[in-house]
Formats: structure tokens, sequence, C-alpha cells
């Protein structure tokens, strides 16, 4: 009979890896996805070209490469990073570059007519960006961000292998020290499933408290 | 670490070779996630509650839960119920059921984009339910879905490199055997991100192509 405690104890280690790895990303990943996307929408040739250049990079490269690029190449040239550095920026800077697009929809898909109210009521171009448009983009933002969230979440799963002792990892070994095979990838996808559920719930629950009296404003 | 062209020509064979496999895995993965998405797209509209429903949160499972670890679950457990496959074939399912998921939400807006008129003048025009579908709904819905399907496609092509994980000799996994056999991995490595760069921009310019050609879909 196998000690199943033990090894419930390491895969729980795993996933504390993982929900951290997770929340790293994300605000690095929310962080470029505003830089960027704020950058797609701006006045400044050089800006835009820069945002654009860095979403089709990270969107163009698979996640994979830019992983072992990060943790492999990048040493070469100086740059020592831990596992958990690398994985934390190839994660949050390709999740990032498809978030930014989001942000770039939805400030413009915020109507022409709340832009000419800026003007109308002389608020500058940040002034107008802060109190105005970004509050209704980002309830636009919010659904998508939240799969993106979760895209996040099934990526770190790679960095399983640059050797970080995440979920994946950890049923590994316990896959080569007990042979057995269903239980500990049984017992990794149930829990990858239930944290995108609790993702995905606590994006929903977010958005309705952000939603809460705007009611018949938006259309 | 300087970079070295000798080293490059000297390894470019070899990373054709895993070029090869890349796309070969992309191909049948795309056809399979076609056709197993159109399954689970025509079982979630089935009248037939607990078949629509169990498949829904099959889906909903697969879609929630990393591609790797359900190749490492395809790969190491099934051979325990006596289902050997090798690695190819293996990352091939992978690839099909993960994407499969997301091709079947592509068909279900694309069909149910087809206009209420349209089902209903097929009942007015005595049309059976196999002549509404392969002569009226279908050849309405499939144009609207293609760019949207070469979008899934072009992500799977960069997710291939997670078959390295389960032994497929693809381009990630040419490039890290020879980047562990002389001990380089800048040029390896970087190559590898090159070439996923490439392939993808050229795919976005075929997208775009797509989308004017035959529309856009919301999914």
């Amino acid at each position: 009979m196998t000690q199943w405690s033990g090894y419930l104890g390491l895969i729980l280690q795993g996933a504390l890896v993982t929900i951290e790895l997770t929340l790293m990303g994300s605000v690095l990943a929310l962080i470029m996805a505003f830089l960027a996307g704020m950058g797609r929408v701006s006045r400044f040739f050089a800006l835009r070209w820069l945002a654009t250049v860095y979403i089709e990079f990270f969107r163009g490269t698979s996640i994979f490469v830019q992983l072992f690029f990060a943790y492999f190449v990048l040493p070469l040239i100086g740059l020592e990073l831990t596992p958990l550095q690398a994985g934390v920026l190839a994660l949050g800077l390709n999740v990032g570059a498809y978030a930014a697009e989001v942000v770039r929809g939805a400030i413009q898909s915020v109507g022409r007519e709340q832009y000419e109210a800026c003007i109308a009521l002389n608020l500058g171009r940040w002034q107008g960006m802060r109190h105005v448009i970004l509050p209704q983009a980002l309830l636009i933002m919010l659904p998508t961000f939240g799969n993106n969230a979760i895209e996040l979440l099934k990526a770190t799963s790679v960095v399983s292998l640059i050797s970080l002792a995440d979920l994946t990892f950890q049923a590994q070994v316990v896959r080569s020290q007990t042979g057995n095979t269903l239980v500990p990838f049984t017992t990794i996808l149930i829990i990858y499933f239930a944290l995108a559920l609790i993702i995905s719930w606590g994006v929903r629950s977010l958005e309705r408290r952000m939603a809460r009296g705007l009611d018949g404003v938006r259309v | 670490m300087e970079w070295d062209w000798n080293f490059v020509w000297e390894i470019m064979p070899t990373l054709i070779q895993g070029v090869k496999i890349t796309i070969l895995a992309t191909l049948l993965g795309s056809v399979l996630a076609a056709i197993v998405g159109l399954g689970i797209a025509l079982a979630r509209r089935s009248p037939n509650k607990v078949l629509s429903r169990t498949v829904g949160w099959a889906a909903e499972f697969i879609r929630g839960t990393p591609l790797l670890v359900q190749l490492y679950f395809i790969f190491y457990v099934l051979p325990d119920f006596g289902i050997l496959l090798p690695p190819l074939v293996a990352g091939v399912i992978g690839l099909g059921l993960h994407y499969g998921t997301y091709t079947a939400e592509v068909y279900r807006a694309g069909i149910d984009n087809v206009p209420r008129g349209q089902w209903e003048a097929a009942k007015a025009c005595n049309l059976s339910a196999t002549q509404t579908w392969t002569n009226i709904i279908i050849p309405q819905a499939i144009p609207p879905m293609i760019p949207a399907l070469a979008n899934y496609f072009i992500a799977m092509f960069k997710e291939t490199p997670l078959l390295s994980a389960i032994t497929v000799l693809e381009l990630m996994n040419q490039a890290k055997s020879v980047a562990n056999t002389y001990y380089r991995y800048i040029e390896p490595i970087t190559l590898v991100g090159a070439f996923f760069l490439v392939i993808s921009l050229f795919s976005v310019v075929l997208l775009r192509w797509l989308e004017h050609r035959y529309g856009k879909i919301e999914r």
C-alpha cells in the first residue's frame, strides 16, 4: 500500500507554487497589458511601434520557446534568473501581449461621444482616460481578462520543464516514485480545473460588483 | 558567448527534421480538432439532455486544464489500461482533443449565426432535416467560421513544442538535443524562436486575408 498522505503533501506544495506563479504572472501581465495596450493607442508613432513589436513578438513565438529562452539563453548574456523568475517573466510577458490587445480593443470600443464629451469638458488626454474612458473600458476588458488568467494558469504547467516544482512537476515526481500514473495525473487535472473555476467565478463576481450602478448607462 | 554562424549551418539539417515533424503534428492535429469540434458541437445541440450536458462538461474540463498534463495523461496513463500509443500519435490526439473543445465553440457560433429565417424558410419549403443542413445551414455557416478556425490552428501550431515533453522529436526537442550535445543553447533556441515568429507573422497576413475574404465571426 502506497503512502498516499506524503505524496498528497507533495502535490499540495506544487499547487502552492502554481498559485504563486499564476498570481505573480497575472500581475506582470496586467502591467504589461496596460502599458502596451495604451501604447497602441498613443499619439506618438514610436510608442505605437514599440507596443506593436512587443505584442507581435510575444504572441508570435510560443510560450515554451520564450521560457527556454529566458532560462537557458539569458544567462549566457549575463542575466541569471532563477526558474521562478524566468517562469514569471515568460508567463507575464506572453499573456501580457494577448491582454494588451484586449485593452486596446476595450479602449477603442468606448463610444466616440465619450471622447467628445471629454473635450467639451476641457479634460486633458490623461484626465479623460483616467476618469472617463478607463472606468468604462475596464468593465469590457474584465471577462476576457478572466479567460487570459485561465490561459496563464494552464501555461504555468510548462514551467515544470525548467525544473520548477509546480503541480505538473510534482505529479511527475510521484509518478516516478510510485509507478502509479492514474492517481497523480487525475488529481492534478482536478486541481487545475478547480483553480480555473475559482478564477472564472472570481472574475464574474468582480464584474457584477463593478457593473453595479451602471445599469442603463451602458448600451 | 558569441553567435556562431558555422554552428548554425551545422545544426540546420537536424532542426529541419524537427520542423517536418512539427508541421506534420500541426496538420494532423488540425484535422482531428476540426472533426472532434464538430462532434462536440453537434452533441451539445442534441435534444438528449444527458448527452449534451455530459459532453458540455467534458469539453469545459478539457478547456480548463493544461494541454501538457493532458499529454502526460495520454502518454503515461493510457498504457496502464493496455493502450500503448507511439509519442506522435499521443501528441496528435492530445492536440486534437484540446483544440477540438475550442473549435466546437466556433462551430456553435457559426451555426447560431445563421438567421432564424433560414430555418423557417427551409421548413416552409418542406425540406427534410438532412436537406436543411446540407443545402441551407452548412453552406452559410462555414465561410464565416474559416478565419476563427484558422486562428486556432495557428495557436495549436505554437503549442506543438509541448510535444517534446512526451519525447516526440519535433523542432523544440531536436533543438534541445543539439543544445545538450554541444553545450550551446543560444543558437538552437533562438532559431526555434525565430522560426515560430516568422511562421506566425506570415499567418497573421494569411488571417487578415481570410477575414477579408470570408468575414469575421464573434466567438
